[in-house]
């Protein structure tokens, strides 16, 4: 590792300059090693579309039309009413927002706006525990407390399995990330912003809703179509608190029992469907599985060109 | 102009009479070139530079010498492309997504862009210094130890960290806690760990991209008189928007300005390269004239 | 009130003129404000909901699950499912989940850090490697019991020569496949968040790419690519969904006597889809049992979580 030589005897050449081909093969095959670890994600995503696909439109093929408008979803008496199981995943997935969206913003606004950091350092663990409990769990507690001590508190009518109450497990579970989400979009709101409020004259309510939240709109929408998703993609809390039989009549009544996508796939991977109800039956997990994953990729796109375009503009 | 003597004095800058228009130095002790040396060593060849970021042109038309063993600042108000032009002579300027470089820089003779060429090899030989120091958060001997060990040297590592450190005139302060954490040093002497950082790897030319800019004026001195020592045995060039440190300490100055295209944007250029000397009391341009004598910039 | 005066020796009070009334009233401006105390009430009550269900989950979960371990010890952890509620353990689902979390450590850290240190350290800002990032997004995104079917038909089916069809591999692999799209996103963040200037300096003395990577950008980034790895390993403990479609047992089932490397091959199941099979289970016996098994998933939960709050907080270091 020689000091250049400057005399004027031996001149600087490019191939001095070339470095060490060995060291620079090395880096070559390093960056390539990398990159396949990033291409496999690709590929994760050709696998999802190519699981689907096939049994996908085989299903199509092996059923008439007509049945996917039955009024239920007995898979295995041949009636695929689709529009059952999209009642029921729209029923599960509103209650949800309707309780996750007041809980999740409400928390994300006092967090970010109001509380001391004494209170957020011990608030925010809280919220990520809530975020790290399973989803059988919070449906343990839906079957056992949400369901008999309130829906069916509040509503005589209800059987212990409803869709109601499995909407609010939902709702629970989803509050923390719609919290987390929007928290941390409110908070990345330069302070500098507020300061101008206040400077006007602002209270601290009209700053926080006028002011900051709007500010902040882009991460607070992404956050609610995040909340939305993982709705719609809840599997487990549903699939113990609305009944696991895996059939439904169709229904909009969410004191009801009913089924949704994400149920109604589960409970046919559990049967032995496979061998025994025909291939129909099988080939319709599949069907439901690329309808939901064509929603949420649908949701998911929408929900980050959402977030692009608005943070361009601010 | 008048040389002063051995010592080191804190250098003044005092206006002259308005109607003389010229400013007056006290220089330090370093013996300086007031005539171009018959042979003298071009290690940067740079003609009709130009760089732009993702097709939008920073700098342009830049074209002088830079010579061995003296001292090279670059001048001017900000967003002039000094510290572009300086990142394109160790090709640091690769790093950046979307940059184009335009133009010939030869180094020793060699272009540097050619094809073939490894920016790695490029920036062990010329060596950087940055505005802000940023020492690497491990022990003082490691930032010292790193370069060398990549490069692949087998050799004595205390050596080569006793050498560069008492190079830097940092070896007495830090000696006795060398396995201790770099960011625990002061400001200025983190800047002049970064240096020996610099000289371990046995660099060519320094560069260094407003050194004192984030240090307190005894440490700032520190590091002139550090700079002193050095271009002795390396090539520096040294960016600054401290008009009187070029003045106190360069060979030559480069006075870069700032000019609005037809597209509305800011595009670099050099306006004036020449002595120090002659840049501060006796410059060509009237816009270098105007920023020398503090009308404006 | 009058003003006074400091003007040396004597202090002389000053009537206060009619303009110094009329600012002081001003300013004062009116102190109780109502709207502004209701709406920070009702935030914090969303806030304290959200506490409240935590307390009543657990409490009801206590409630039902603490007399099943009291009675049984820890011979409920070391017996396997059964049908009968007083022999039920969850041996069985210990070790499942045990074996699906090391196939998901063992397959998801590497994929996921790598690609993550790719899209952070290597590629340029291209159409191809945007399309990359919004890849990973979208895939954070897809419900996981989709995966469940990507884990049938790619690990179960297609794969099964190595798999060995419905076995904790495939299950582990699926698994895998869930996770790494957060994993990817939570190591991005720690390598971004190491500061440039690290990655300058490095450079500057002449060092490749992959020598500033991995002597001072993945050693500054290890923390958060540490406590985001247990944070996701947590979340993979919980999944169920898509191990129901690989092949996960609900109910009893033998291994036999295969030994370690033949019983991977073999039935399996885990933690959670027991807790799920008990749920499911008409015998009122069986709401306490699967209360206990909660509360022993849980406690694996919250020590891992609390662990990597801890370690975070250690190892978080201002540069």
């Amino acid at each position: 590792m020689a000091q250049v030589e400057l005399s004027t005897s031996a001149r600087l050449t490019a191939a001095d300059l070339a470095g060490n081909a060995h060291r620079r093969r090395k880096e070559r095959a390093i960056r390539v090693a990398f990159l396949s670890a990033a291409g496999f994600s690709i590929l994760v995503s050709g696998l999802i579309v190519l699981s689907l696909a096939g049994k996908a439109v085989q299903f199509l093929t092996l059923i008439h039309p007509s049945q996917l408008l039955a009024g239920g979803w007995f898979p295995r008496q041949e009636s695929f009413g689709m529009a059952t199981l999209v009642a029921g995943t729209l029923i599960v997935s509103l209650i949800a927002m309707v309780v996750g969206t007041p809980l999740g913003l409400g928390a994300a606004i006092y967090l970010s706006e109001y509380a001391r950091p004494r209170v957020r350092r011990i608030f925010k663990p809280i919220l990520e525990t809530l975020a790290g409990i399973p989803s059988v769990v919070m449906g343990f507690f839906t079957l056992n407390i949400i369901s008999p001590r309130l829906v069916q508190f509040l509503f005589s009518g209800a059987y212990l399995f409803n869709l109601m109450a499995a909407g609010i497990g939902v709702g629970i579970l989803i509050t923390p990330l719609i919290a987390s989400v929007a928290e941390d979009s409110m908070f990345a709101v330069p302070g500098t912003l507020r300061e101008a409020a206040y400077g006007l004259g602002a209270k601290k309510r009209v700053t926080s809703l006028r002011v900051v939240f709007p500010a902040a709109i882009s991460g607070i929408v992404a956050a609610l179509i995040l909340g939305i998703s993982r709705a719609i993609g809840e599997t487990m809390v549903v699939a113990i608190a609305a009944g696991a039989t895996g059939n439904s009549l169709f229904t909009m009544n969410p004191l009801n029992y009913g089924q949704t996508m994400t149920t109604a796939m589960s409970s046919l991977a559990i049967g032995s469907d496979a061998v025994g109800g025909g291939k129909a039956v099988f080939a319709s997990l599949f069907f439901v599985g690329l309808v939901l994953f064509a929603l949420t990729l649908l949701l998911n796109v929408g929900a980050n060109r959402f977030v692009r375009r608005v943070r361009r503009r601010y | 102009m008048s040389e002063s003597g051995e010592d080191m004095d804190a250098p003044t800058v005092t206006r002259s009479d308005p109607a003389e228009r010229s400013i007056h130095l006290e220089r330090a002790a370093r013996e300086r070139p007031t005539e171009l040396p018959d042979d003298a060593e071009v290690v940067f060849e740079i003609k009709d530079l130009g760089v732009s970021y993702s097709g939008v042109r920073a700098v342009e038309n830049v074209s002088l010498n830079v010579y061995e063993n003296q001292i090279t600042a670059l001048i001017g108000p900000s967003g002039c492309g000094k510290t572009t032009v300086l990142r394109c002579l160790n090709r640091m300027n690769d790093l950046i997504d979307g940059a184009r470089v335009e133009g010939t820089l030869r180094y020793h003779g060699v272009d540097l862009y050619e094809a073939g060429i490894d920016p790695v090899e490029v920036r062990r030989r010329i060596g950087m210094v940055f505005q802000k120091p940023n020492p690497f958060p491990k022990s003082i001997y490691d930032n010292i130890a790193f370069g060398p060990r990549i490069a692949g040297f087998k050799g004595n590592m205390d050596d080569v960290v006793e050498r560069s450190l008492t190079r830097a005139a940092l070896w007495d302060e830090v000696k006795g806690k060398l396995k201790t954490s770099a960011t625990a040093l002061s400001g200025g002497q983190q800047q002049r760990l970064c240096i020996a950082r610099c000289i371990a790897v046995q660099p060519d030319v320094i560069l260094m991209d407003e050194p004192c800019a984030s240090l307190d004026p005894i440490a700032t001195l520190k590091i002139e008189e550090l700079m002193y020592e050095l271009v002795s045995d390396y090539t520096i060039v040294i960016v600054t928007h401290n008009m009187q440190q070029a003045a106190r300490i360069s060979d030559r100055t480069a006075f870069f300005t700032v000019g609005i295209k037809d597209g509305g944007h800011r595009v670099g250029t050099v306006v004036e390269y020449d002595l120090t000397d002659h840049i501060f009391t006796n410059p060509k341009d009237p816009r270098t004239e105007d920023y020398v004598t503090g009308r404006f910039g | 009130m009058a003003r006074r005066s400091g003007l040396g020796a004597g202090v002389v009070a000053i009537p206060d003129s009619t303009a110094t009334h009329v600012v002081r009233a001003a300013l004062r401006g009116k102190r109780f404000r109502v709207g502004d105390y209701v709406l920070q009430g009702l935030l914090l009550l969303t806030l304290l909901i959200a506490l409240g269900v935590l307390v009543v989950l657990l409490g009801s979960v206590a409630v039902h699950g603490v007399p099943v371990l009291k009675q049984r010890g820890t011979t409920f952890l070391t017996t396997t499912n059964s049908t009968f509620p007083f022999l039920a353990g969850v041996k069985q689902g210990i070790i499942g989940s045990l074996e699906l979390l090391v196939i998901v450590l063992i397959f998801a850290v590497p994929l996921g850090v790598g690609a993550a240190v790719y899209l952070e350290e290597y590629a340029k800002d291209t159409r191809l490697n945007r399309l990359l990032v919004t890849n990973v997004r979208n895939l954070a995104g897809v419900p996981s019991i989709v995966y469940g079917i990507l884990g049938l038909i790619i690990f179960a089916e297609f794969l099964k020569p190595l798999t060995g069809g419905l076995t904790v591999i495939s299950g582990g692999l699926t698994l895998a496949v869930v996770v790494l799209p957060i994993l990817i996103i939570t190591s991005s963040e720690a390598l971004r968040a190491v500061p440039n200037s690290i990655r300058e300096a490095g450079f500057g003395v002449g060092a490749t790419r992959w020598e500033v990577i991995r002597s001072h950008v993945l050693p500054s980034a290890a923390p958060g690519i540490f406590t985001g790895t247990i944070l996701t390993l947590a979340r993979a403990l919980g999944e169920t969904a898509p191990l129901l479609l690989v092949g996960a047992l609900l109910g009893f089932f033998s291994p036999g006597n295969l030994g370690f490397w033949g019983q991977l091959r073999g039935p399996y199941t885990s933690l959670p889809t027991l807790i799920f099979s008990w749920s499911t289970q008409p015998n009122p016996e069986f709401r306490n049992l699967t209360a206990a098994a909660i509360i022993v998933l849980m406690a694996v939960l919250l020590t891992v979580n609390a662990a990597a709050i801890v370690l975070r907080n250690r190892y978080e270091r201002k540069w």
